[in-house]
């Protein structure tokens, strides 16, 4: 017998069931659109933490003051020994290619909170005190006008670079805001650039909420930072890395030149931190891993319940369906015949249910997408699989039970109960 | 119709293994029958009638002895080529029908055509001839639970007759229709036998059904205790059916000899 008549008779077998047919695929459906919806937000979420932190900038290291692992500036560790914050001049040592080698640019920066004030409109937002380098190693791009210059930095000038968010609530939409005049913690300063927006903000709060001005202006001129033998303080520095191979080396040699210029006795713990980028990407990977496969797991419950509803339908239609092969075989069927279109039967149902399934794990996606506010990622793998899974289900009790009748003789199979 | 032996069966018995006990279904029944018979298998419940008829249906196996059919000796044969014995030299008849229930008539006519590799349109033109020969032409699109016990039969034999086969077994094929239905049965096994020349073997449990043949032949426990020929055939639908089934034969028979 042709494949096709096999086709065939699958098709009339199906639709001669409809019932039967229409709950098998239902378990198909739930378990791909389960598997697909809820592994598209955790590989959504895995996916915007990895994009934050790339929009960090890449290849990048930083210094704080303090130990993190101690509690930082003010816990007693920290205290007992003698704290020094980071300078300017610390800054500058880490950008010596004398003293460190492989370091692409260094971008000390001063921060603090601050209002900004442009006639009526009144926010805080946070201030930073930067450098020409913080452009490029903080992937900062300015859409209108241009960044920070050395000019500006050299003359302690009054000019900001504003962010999107800041620009959005300062001027409304037909306002140009180059030249324009802000007022920070009531100084005037004139805007000279805004920056591209950076989008998501989530835990990190909203990453466009904010203006940066001249480090040299922020230290002495807004706020007055505090001087350590004559060096002003910062309160991070940024350091990119010529390659990601090269960060432990230069995280190693950063430590070094840092505990000399404190003055740190062998026996005494940094006064400061070094993060690697990538170490913060790996410990929030971990976490996001963690959450996809928690996700994971809720799907795969969903993809059991799925192939037990399948599971079900196959093995209470067994009688019905042993009898069937039974008046088949009576009447002429090979057992490769009865194999075929028992096959082609949970194919079909898997083709058509995993179809179904897919495109509503899409909608679902889709969906919680908006809800969460989160870009969901539908993926391949996903995709198959949760196909691949139902299918085999499907397949394996349809085609086990059938195996087993098509093996009886006929007459065993027409009193089977 | 000649001398030619179809089936010749030769000390077959039948042990069915129930746990410990073994059941002697058949215990070395040996029957012969030649091509154009007529007959009848009577004996009491349980004498293994049933299970003499799937083996020479080719539905089951024997637990020993021979059996040939058209000189091909069932026992060598694996099982593709028992499926197409089954699908193309037997048409089996059941007690209980055994019709699929959620296609109509018509398909499942057509079906053991689908499994002898028929096209299409061929197939149901046969199919629809075979239901109009057994008096169903009106009821084609009918499924199982929309046709009366009588007329699921004649589905039944309309599927049986479908690959003109040589022989047609049938296991008590009146056991669940009234006398009326009953009649139906015997007045189309009656025209087959006779104008189509097709070999026919059925159980009955009623001596008027068995009445309608050639030949009883009777089981007791498992052995053919009795084989003897049946002096005057009662004619179907002559004398104690009315006059409908006649019809039916007569209309066959004239469709018949235009062809
Ligand atoms: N599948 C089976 N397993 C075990 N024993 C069986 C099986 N089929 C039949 N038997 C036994 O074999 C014997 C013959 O059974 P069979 O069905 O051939 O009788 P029968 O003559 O057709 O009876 P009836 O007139 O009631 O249909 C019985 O004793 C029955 O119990
Ligand atoms: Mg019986």
């Amino acid at each position: 017998m042709q494949i096709l008549e096999s086709v065939r008779i699958a098709l009339r077998a199906l639709t001669a069931n409809k019932m039967r047919s229409i709950l098998t695929m239902l378990g198909i459906v739930i378990g791909v659109g389960a598997v697909i919806a809820l592994l598209s937000v955790g590989h959504g979420f895995e996916q915007y933490i990895t994009e934050q932190f790339e929009g960090l900038g890449s290849n990048l290291l930083f210094v704080i003051s303090g130990q993190l692992e101690s509690g930082g500036p003010g816990s007693a560790r920290a205290s007992r020994q003698r704290f020094q914050p980071l300078t300017m001049g610390d800054a500058e040592a880490l950008a010596d290619p004398f003293q460190i080698s492989d370091v692409v640019a260094v971008a000390p920066e001063f921060q603090r909170s601050g209002r900004v004030v442009r006639g009526k409109v009144d926010m805080s937002t946070s201030i930073s005190g930067v450098t020409p380098e913080y452009e490029s190693v903080r992937n900062f791009r300015p859409v209108l006008g241009e960044f920070i210059a050395a000019e500006h930095v050299n003359g302690r000038s009054r000019v900001a670079v504003i962010g999107d968010t800041v620009a959005e609530e300062l001027f409304d939409e037909f306002e140009y805001p180059i030249g324009q005049t802000i007022k920070l913690n009531d100084v005037p300063f004139k805007v000279i650039g805004v920056l591209e927006e950076k989008g998501g903000g989530g835990g990190f709060g909203d990453a466009d909420n904010l203006v940066m001005i001249p480090i040299s202006t922020a230290q002495t001129r807004l706020f007055s930072a505090g001087a350590v033998r004559g060096e002003l303080v910062i309160s991070i520095v940024f350091i990119q890395v010529v390659s990601q191979e090269k960060m432990g080396d230069v995280a190693d040699r950063i430590t070094e030149v840092l505990r000399e210029r404190h003055r740190i006795s062998f026996k005494d713990d940094d006064d400061f931190t070094v993060v690697n980028q990538a170490d913060l990407i790996q410990v929030f990977g971990q976490f996001t891993a963690v959450f996809t496969t928690v996700l994971g797991a809720i799907a795969g419950i969903s993809l059991l319940v799925g192939g037990i509803g399948i599971m079900n339908i196959m093995l209470v239609s067994v009688t019905e369906r042993t009898r069937e092969i039974g008046i088949r075989k009576a009447v002429g069927a090979k057992r490769s015949d009865i194999l075929l279109q028992f096959l082609i039967e949970a194919m079909v149902l898997s083709m058509i249910g995993g179809f179904v399934g897919i495109t509503l794990g899409y909608g679902a996606s889709t969906l919680l997408s908006g809800v969460l506010e989160l870009q969901t990622v539908v993926t391949a793998g996903a995709i198959l699989l949760a196909t691949s899974f139902s299918a085999a289900v499907g397949l394996f009790f349809g085609i086990y039970p059938a195996t087993r009748a098509a093996r009886l003789n006929p007459i065993d199979a027409l009193r089977y109960e | 119709m000649g001398d030619k032996v179809l089936i010749e069966a030769r000390d077959i018995t039948k042990i069915y293994q129930m746990g410990d006990m073994q059941v002697h279904a058949l215990r070395g029944a040996t029957l012969e029958v030649r091509l154009g018979e007529l007959v009848a298998i009577m004996g009491p419940s349980g004498s293994g009638k049933s299970t003499l008829m799937n083996i020479l249906g080719c539905l089951d196996q024997p637990s020993s002895g021979e059996y040939f059919l058209e000189g091909v000796e069932i026992d060598q044969l694996d099982d593709n080529q028992l499926a197409q014995i089954r699908g193309r030299k037997i048409g089996f008849v059941f007690q209980t029908f055994n019709l699929l229930s959620r296609t109509t008539a018509l398909s499942n006519v057509e079906l053991p055509l689908v499994y002898s590799g028929m096209g299409g349109r061929q197939r149901r033109k046969r199919a629809m001839d075979a239901l109009d020969a057994v008096g169903l032409a009106d009821r084609v699109h009918h499924r199982p639970n929309e046709l009366s016990g009588g007329q699921q039969q004649r589905v039944a034999i309309a599927r049986a007759l479908i690959n003109e086969p040589s022989i047609i077994l049938a296991d008590e094929p009146t056991g669940n229709l009234d006398s009326k239905s009953g009649a139906e049965i015997m007045a189309i096994f009656q025209h087959l036998n006779e104008v189509r020349g097709i070999t026919i073997i059925f159980v009955t449990h009623e001596p008027e059904i068995a009445q309608h043949t050639r030949r009883i032949v009777s089981l007791a426990d498992g052995r053919i205790v009795d084989d003897r020929p049946v002096r005057e055939p009662r004619i179907a639908g002559e004398r104690a059916y009315g006059v409908r089934v006649r019809d039916i034969v007569n209309r066959k028979a004239a469709s018949e000899q235009v062809e």
